[in-house]
Parts: structure tokens; C-alpha cells; sequence
């Protein structure tokens, strides 16, 4: 009988992953999940704009755009000649079937020319729309600015409209909150601060199970760095506090982290615009380092906080550069590795991709640090196309992903591109991308799950971690 | 503090050969030492428990864990600790009598009779001076203070619940001040920079009208002016006048009771009164990575383009310090002049009571030593802590660990070349 069935039965046709992302994005498509885009619903947005009134929308949209922006805004919108190469660098045009309102230039057209072209006079709904772009269609990751033939930082034109409607109180609400979470404790995850030393002693213990004289060195004065963090690792992935503490304890470092607010270098006020809670933020993160006298500051694996201390919330205060050295984890990492004080006691046995994080490729050009690293671990590090400078946004940085439940499906499915990259990689064989950033992993993981692309993320960390020589653990 | 007591006998004495006790610990953790340098602490692992040591010789009792280890003004050594769940805090050894869900944030009197901390209690928050809990608890408690004399303790708290990203309740204001325990009657959106005026009677805040206005409130009532931005502020000691740095139009710079009275930076905080209330200083960027410090609204000349702190007002304001740091490297800044010398680090400027000298703890090449007005100790350790000066500001305590020795050196101000 079941030889009989077997040679009777069409053989189901095998898809690639590919295949399976382009099967899935038109099912979406006939599912209607691209039309709701236009249905999305947003407490923050809809009843701000309730809200509105004409003299409100005038007076802040003038105020910001002729009291906040000087040179460099109108030497951008002088510049730009609508030329639309800018089109092909962003995957949310890539993504929405090249709808030019989902370009680069397309946005700035629904945003900041609508509001100069009318003075400011904008009506609530062209309000609404503005938000949108800026907080959910455009991740700030400063691809478009690459193919740009006069370099434009259409990021920073993207970011005064998100100022904007922080002050026309129009922010998306999940987002809002975070930022509101940064003004009271001065991290992104309303951790209380009694919260934090209890999590990173708990750790400490946990630790001690393989490390029996491990230590997670709170407040200790001049140590060589202070470690931080964003508040995602006390809330939700402790486990990674846990690990930072057993790799820099057995390459011998001389570390510490906080005890009080401070410690978490994440930043959503400045993804909301709210530069006045951003600044208050990195003023903490960097007295706090100040005061346990430290030379550097490591950060760990996360590209947007990157962006905040090292770039945008340092000379929002008045320091042309970090006061004090800041130090990416992908780096601090590197030298670790070249000066021999991490040895491998084995490799993971696959090969693997690597995402870079915008901020840390654009923002900083760490993405050979990045594969050193990641090419020391494993079995080698199989490029996706684009990649390095010109790599694909996850989609989930620039504060998206933290606009919460309302905007999940249309930020993955805004991706499609990245979902096409990651299933040649997998049809290749590759199982496992390495990626330095926490909301990389995030909008990753969503990506992942939605086009059944079965593969594994994983955090340099991570990998250092499971496969490090640990001379002080227990046997 | 009064340093009156302490023995100034020019010369050196030992306290402690810590490698003579090694051997009693499974491990030391950081080194402490008493403001008057007759005590060494640490942490120390006995035998998988923790305890703290005096000059080599543990606490009587051993706890789970111990940590945030302090020796206040008067010499008493304080930590937190933790046993079965719960958590003491511990003074020279003894725990006050009431247990906590945790108790972290230790801070001192001026004089160091009365000690604070921050207290969680079934995850309700609040303070305890000298082990007496506020009656009082709130759903949250930031930015603790203690007034100078001891006797005031003051944190931002909220005062009304809130859900999940309730933003509108939020912005209309669930925070405000509670000092004691007991709650103003205005709330905010959000409360910075409490501090209290010199005797502990009155409190200022910044305080966040809604999500874009900012200004100051004194014991409860705010400032009729507001700006976009606020740093914490500061009492005039004689006028009682407080004293805010302010943002308009982008720029920073100084108002009395809501009324700006220097000229606009590109930043300005951490303004400090000298204790005769004659003079006014404040840390300031007169350009984008350009800082130094600004008195009664001048700038000093001398900039540094990474970062300047740790301003030092002396009692007539005569003598003003702050440390500088161009590229990587840390100088001090004494009424406008940069010391001759760089250093790795450099801990904050201390005034002599006299109001003549500065000296400071700084790191060179890994090692640790003190400097007087710009001329370094003949010797450098591989630890050291914050000098001190003696009341005739003839003398300075040098506490510097050598060889795993801990010194307690009495310098003559003229020893210092």
C-alpha cells in the first residue's frame, strides 16, 4: 500500500527561502495587510491631532523650523534636486513595491517641504501624516544619505519632524512612554533604582555558579572603564549582564558599573525629538562615569544608544565629543582579541551572516572590527549583499520598533527586502546571523518569524561567551 | 567636617600591612579610607560569606553579601548587607534594628552625626535617617537628598498610579517633592535637582510644568517665568535667593527667582555661591566643546575642549577650582590658571581652610599621588585617596597604599616641589 500511495502522490514542490518570502509577501498582500496600513490606530498620534488647532500647528511648526534650524536645513532643502537617487537606498520603498511616497525624497515631500511650501499652515490630517513618516516610515539610518549625490542628511530632516511633532504633542504613544520612562529614571524600561544594583547582584550570583570568584563591580572608583547598558538587559535579557561580566572578568579587566541613574546609555527622547530629556539623560550617563572617575566608557551591544552618546546627545550639550572616551563593545572586543586576552576554546562549528547595526557601520565604520571578531568565533563570516556601509536597515532602529504593538506588522512587513536578503543567505546554508545591536535582534527576530526563515541570532557576545576559555570557572 | 581632632604630627605612621592579611580572606574588594586616614576598609569574602574589615580585622558578623561600603565624615564605616532575603544596613559592624526589601544610596551629614539611605519596602519607596523610616511611602522615589545638617531628607516620588503607557496622565503631572515623607501639594510632569538651603528649611527643584515647559519651584511653589530647559539650582547662603541655570532660545544661562542675570553660553550648570554669598560661579561652554568656568558672569580664559568639573567655591570666593580635561588628559584650574602638569586622572580639588591653597588626588602612568597648588608629592603610590588640609592649612594628609602598605603621611605644604 504505501509503495503504491508513494509513486501515486505528487512530490511537494520543495521552495526555496526565497521563494517562501515572496509566497508569503503576496499572501499579505491578498490578506490585506499592506492596505491596513492606511487603518493603523495610535492613541498618541490620533488624540493629539484631536488635539490641534491651526494657530498651534503654524506657531510650532515655524517655531521649530525657523527658531531650531539654520544653515544646515536650508542648505538641504536648497540642495536636493529631486533627482530620486535617494529612492533605491531605503527598504521601506524597496519593500511597499517602489511606491515613490515611501522614498527618501518622497517623504521629505510629505513632511518638510509640505510644511515650508505652506508656511506652516498644515492641516491636522497632513499633521497625521507627517508623524507617521517620520516615526514609522523612516528609520533615520542614513542609507539614502550614501546615494546621495550631495551627501543630504535627509536623516536630520527626517529627525526635525519628529521634533516637530513632539511639540505639536503627536507622538506615537509606546514611544512617548519610553521617553516619558527616560525623564523619570533616566533609563528606557521604567527600571526602579533599586532595581538595578539588586539585578546585576543577582547576576553576580548567578555568575558565581560557573565563575566562583566572579564579581560585578559596582561603584568601584577609577577602574579603567564603566560598563553600560540599555535597559532591556536588567528588564528582560539579564542573562547578557551575566555574560559581560564573566568575559571581562577572565580577560582580566579592570571594570565597573554604577550604582545609581546613569548606567543606561539607550535613548528614545531623542528618537522622539524631546531633546530637552535627551540631553538631561546623556548629561547622567556621562557624570555618573565622571564621578567614578573611569577613562573610557564600554557600551554594550546596542546601535541606537551608540548614536545618542557618541554623536547627537553629546553636542546637544556642548561636547564636541564624547567627554569621556566611548567605547562600542564590537571594538572594545577587537582589542581584547588582539591583545590576547580572550582565548577560544572552540569555534562555532557553522558559518555565519553578519548584520551591521546603522549606527555603528554609518555612524562609526566599526564593520570590520565587527568581522574580525565574528570571523575569529566561528567557521567565517558569509557576506549578504548589500552589506557593510551600504547595509539594509533592520527596520526596527530610529525608535520604530519601540512604536509598539500598532505598528509591528507594517515595520516587518516594510522589510520584505531585508526578508529576501536574509533567505539567500539561508539558501546558502547559513543558519545564524551575528549582529551587534538590541534592536537589530529585534526587528531581526520579527522578521524572521513572519517568512519562516528559521534562522538564529545571535550577539558577538553571545558566541565570546559559549566558546571563550574560562581559566577561572569551575570544572 | 572637624578636622580639629585629628593628629597632625608632621610624619608617617603605618596602619596596615594588608598583605599580612591576605591570607584571612578569600578575597579584599576596593580599599576605603576614613576621611581621617586612621582606618582602612574593604569588603572581604570570608570562607563564601562577606563581611567588612577595619585595618585588616572583620566585622564581628558575616552576611550573604555586603556592598556599597562608605566611611562617613566621622569616621564610621557603613555597607549594605544582606541576609536571608532581607537587608540591613550596617554601621561599624551593628545593623539598625529595622530590616528592608533593599536599601542602597547612602548619604552623610556635613558633619557625619546623621546618616540616610535610600529605602524599597514592599515595593513602596522612601528614606530612613538613622534607621527611622519616612511614615510615608510612594509608588516611586528619585533624585534622594540630605540637608546639610542631616536632619531633612527630600526625593522626587510619585504620588498617583499609573498604567502602561498612560501617556496623558503622564504629561498632566504624577510626581512632585516629598521631603520627609510628606508631599508637596502641586504636582509635575517630572522633578529634578532637589537641594535644600545651608540650615535644611527650604528646598528648590526643577521642576517640568508639562512636557515642554520647565522652571523652578521653592518648597512647593514655582517660578512664574519658564523656559525649555533647567539645570538643578542653588541657594545663595545670605540672600536665600535661588539660583538656576535656564535655556531660552537655545541658550543657557543663570536666573535669580525667574529673572536671567548673566549672559547666554552654550551650556551653564552646577552653579555654586561662595559661603559669604558674595560670589557666583558656575561650570560653562562658551562654544560647542570650549569649557571652563564662568565667575559673576565672566569666563575664565583658560578652556578645555572635553570636559571641566568638580567646581570648588572657597568660603570668601577668593579661591575657585575645577578640574579641566583637554584630549585625554586632566589638569586643574585654579582662579583661571591651569596647573604646569597633565595627568591620566584627577580626583576633585580640595580647598585648604584658609582659602589659599588646592590640592588634589591625580593618576600618572598607573600611579597615584596628591598635588599642591600645581607641584606634585615626592612619592606616588599604587592607590591614594582625596587629601585633606589641616585647620592652620599648613599641612596636608597624604593616605597612599605602597607596596600593600597603607601609609597615613602628614606633609608640610612646603614639602610639595
Amino acid at each position: 500500500m504505501s509503495d503504491t500511495a508513494e509513486h501515486t502522490e505528487a512530490a511537494e514542490p520543495v521552495l526555496t527561502f526565497l521563494e517562501k518570502v515572496h509566497a508569503k509577501a503576496e499572501q499579505d498582500q491578498v490578506d490585506g495587510k499592506y492596505a491596513a496600513f492606511e487603518k493603523i490606530e495610535d492613541v498618541g498620534i490620533d488624540q493629539g491631532v484631536a488635539r490641534l488647532t491651526p494657530e498651534k500647528i503654524q506657531k510650532t511648526i515655524n517655531g521649530v523650523l525657523k527658531g531650531e534650524c539654520g544653515t544646515r536645513m536650508k542648505t538641504y532643502v536648497e540642495t536636493c534636486v529631486h533627482c530620486g537617487l535617494c529612492s533605491d537606498a531605503c527598504h521601506h520603498y524597496l519593500s511597499n513595491d517602489k511606491n515613490p511616497k515611501y522614498s527618501p525624497v518622497g517623504k521629505v515631500k510629505r513632511t518638510i517641504w509640505n510644511m515650508l511650501d505652506k508656511d506652516g499652515k498644515l492641516t491636522p490630517e497632513e499633521c497625521r501624516e507627517a508623524v507617521i513618516v517620520a516615526q514609522t516610515e523612516c528609520n533615520l539610518c542614513r542609507r539614502c544619505q550614501q546615494f546621495c549625490p550631495f551627501g543630504i542628511d535627509i536623516a536630520y530632516m527626517i529627525s526635525t519632524v519628529r521634533r516637530i511633532s513632539f511639540k505639536l504633542g503627536i507622538t506615537p504613544q509606546y514611544i512617548q512612554d519610553t521617553a516619558n520612562s527616560h525623564s523619570v529614571t533616566m533609563n528606557q524600561m521604567w527600571v526602579k533604582d533599586d532595581e538595578w544594583p539588586d539585578t546585576l547582584q543577582w547576576q553576580e550570583d548567578e555568575g558565581r555558579d560557573e565563575i566562583p570568584r566572579l564579581r560585578i563591580p559596582v561603584d568601584k572608583e577609577g577602574a579603567d572603564f564603566m560598563y553600560s547598558v540599555i535597559a532591556p538587559e536588567p528588564k528582560f535579557r539579564t542573562h547578557l549582564i551575566n555574560q559581560a561580566a564573566v568575559i571581562f572578568d577572565q580577560a582580566g579587566c579592570d571594570w565597573t558599573m554604577p550604582q545609581l541613574p546613569g548606567w543606561d546609555n539607550s535613548d528614545m527622547a531623542m528618537f522622539t525629538g524631546d531633546f530637552e530629556t535627551m540631553g538631561r539623560v546623556k548629561k547622567m550617563h556621562y557624570e555618573v562615569a565622571q564621578k567614578l572617575r573611569v577613562k573610557k566608557i564600554v557600551m554594550g551591544e546596542c546601535g541606537h544608544a551608540f548614536r545618542s552618546v557618541y554623536d547627537v546627545g553629546n553636542r546637544w550639550l556642548g561636547w564636541r565629543m564624547p567627554p569621556i572616551e566611548m567605547v562600542h563593545s564590537i571594538e572594545f572586543f577587537a582589542q581584547l582579541f588582539r591583545e590576547g586576552r580572550i582565548k577560544l576554546k572552540d569555534k562555532y562549528p557553522e558559518q555565519v551572516t553578519f548584520h551591521d547595526p546603522c549606527n555603528t557601520v554609518r555612524g562609526r565604520g566599526l564593520h570590520e572590527d565587527g568581522r574580525y571578531v565574528a570571523n575569529l568565533l566561528t567557521q567565517g563570516v558569509v557576506e549578504m549583499s548589500p552589506s557593510k556601509l551600504y547595509n539594509y536597515c533592520c527596520n526596527a532602529g530610529g525608535g520604530v520598533i519601540n512604536c509598539g504593538p500598532p505598528w509591528k506588522t507594517k515595520r516587518v512587513l516594510s522589510n520584505k527586502i531585508k526578508a529576501e536578503q536574509l533567505a539567500r543567505m539561508k539558501d546558502r546554508g547559513i543558519n545564524t546571523i551575528v549582529s551587534p545591536c538590541h534592536n537589530c535582534h529585534g526587528g531581526l527576530e520579527d522578521i524572521i518569524h513572519h517568512y519562516g526563515l528559521e534562522m538564529e541570532l545571535k550577539f558577538l557576545g553571545d558566541l565570546i561567551y559559549e566558546l571563550m576559555e574560562k581559566p577561572g570557572a569551575v570544572e | 567636617m572637624d578636622t580639629s581632632t585629628w593628629s597632625w604630627e608632621p610624619g608617617e605612621r603605618l596602619i596596615v600591612d594588608l598583605n599580612a592579611c591576605k591570607d584571612k580572606y578569600e578575597w579584599i574588594e576596593e580599599l576605603h579610607v576614613s576621611p581621617d586616614g586612621e582606618k582602612l576598609g574593604a569588603v572581604v569574602n570570608v570562607q563564601g560569606e562577606f563581611s567588612a574589615c577595619i585595618n585588616g580585622e572583620a566585622w564581628d558578623e558575616t552576611f550573604e553579601r555586603v556592598w556599597n561600603l562608605k566611611f562617613g565624615p566621622k569616621g564610621q564605616l557603613t555597607g549594605c548587607a544582606s541576609d536571608m532575603g532581607e537587608w540591613k544596613f550596617v554601621v561599624d559592624g551593628q545593623p539598625w534594628d529595622d530590616t528592608y526589601g533593599y536599601v542602597w544610596n547612602t548619604m552623610f551629614s556635613k558633619d557625619g552625626s546623621k546618616i540616610c539611605t535610600a529605602v524599597q519596602q514592599d515595593m513602596k519607596y522612601g528614606a530612613a535617617i538613622d534607621g527611622v523610616l519616612w511614615e510615608n511611602l510612594y509608588e516611586n522615589a528619585t533624585g534622594f537628598v540630605l540637608s546639610d545638617c542631616g536632619n531633612h531628607a527630600a526625593a522626587a516620588v510619585q504620588v498617583d498610579q499609573m498604567g502602561q503607557a498612560e501617556i496623558d496622565k503622564f504629561a498632566a503631572g504624577i510626581y512632585t517633592v516629598a521631603v520627609d515623607g510628606k508631599a508637596w501639594n502641586t504636582k509635575f510632569t517630572n522633578v529634578f535637582g532637589l537641594v535644600f538651603n545651608p540650615d535644611g528649611s527650604r528646598i528648590a527643584a526643577e521642576v517640568r510644568l508639562n512636557l515642554y515647559d520647565y522652571t523652578i519651584a521653592v518648597d512647593g511653589k514655582p517660578w512664574t517665568q519658564t523656559y525649555q530647559g533647567t539645570w538643578a539650582p542653588t541657594f545663595n547662603p545670605v540672600s536665600g535667593a535661588v539660583i538656576a541655570p535656564v535655556r531660552q532660545g537655545g541658550k543657557w544661562t543663570l536666573a535669580q527667582d525667574g529673572l536671567p542675570i548673566w549672559d547666554f553660553f552654550v551650556n551653564c550648570w552646577q552653579p555654586q555661591f561662595s559661603q559669604d554669598g558674595s560670589t557666583l560661579a558656575a561650570i560653562v561652554a562658551t562654544a560647542l566643546g570650549s569649557w571652563t568656568v564662568a565667575v559673576d558672569g565672566r569666563p575664565w580664559n583658560v578652556t578645555a575642549d572635553a570636559m571641566v568639573s568638580d567646581l570648588v567655591v572657597s568660603h570668601n570666593g577668593g579661591l575657585i577650582a575645577a578640574l579641566g580635561k583637554t584630549g585625554e588628559q586632566w589638569t586643574a584650574f585654579v582662579n583661571g590658571k591651569a596647573w604646569p602638569n597633565r595627568y591620566d586622572m584627577a580626583w576633585a580639588p580640595v580647598l585648604s581652610p584658609d582659602g589659599e591653597h588646592v590640592a588634589a588626588k591625580v593618576e600618572k602612568n598607573g600611579k597615584y599621588t596628591v598635588v599642591v597648588d600645581g607641584k606634585e608629592y615626592s612619592r606616588a603610590g599604587d592607590n591614594c585617596f582625596d587629601p585633606v588640609f589641616s585647620p592652620d592649612s599648613r599641612f596636608v594628609l597624604v593616605k597612599m597604599v605602597e607596596g600593600g602598605k597603607y601609609y597615613r603621611r602628614v606633609v608640610p605644604i612646603a614639602e610639595f616641589k
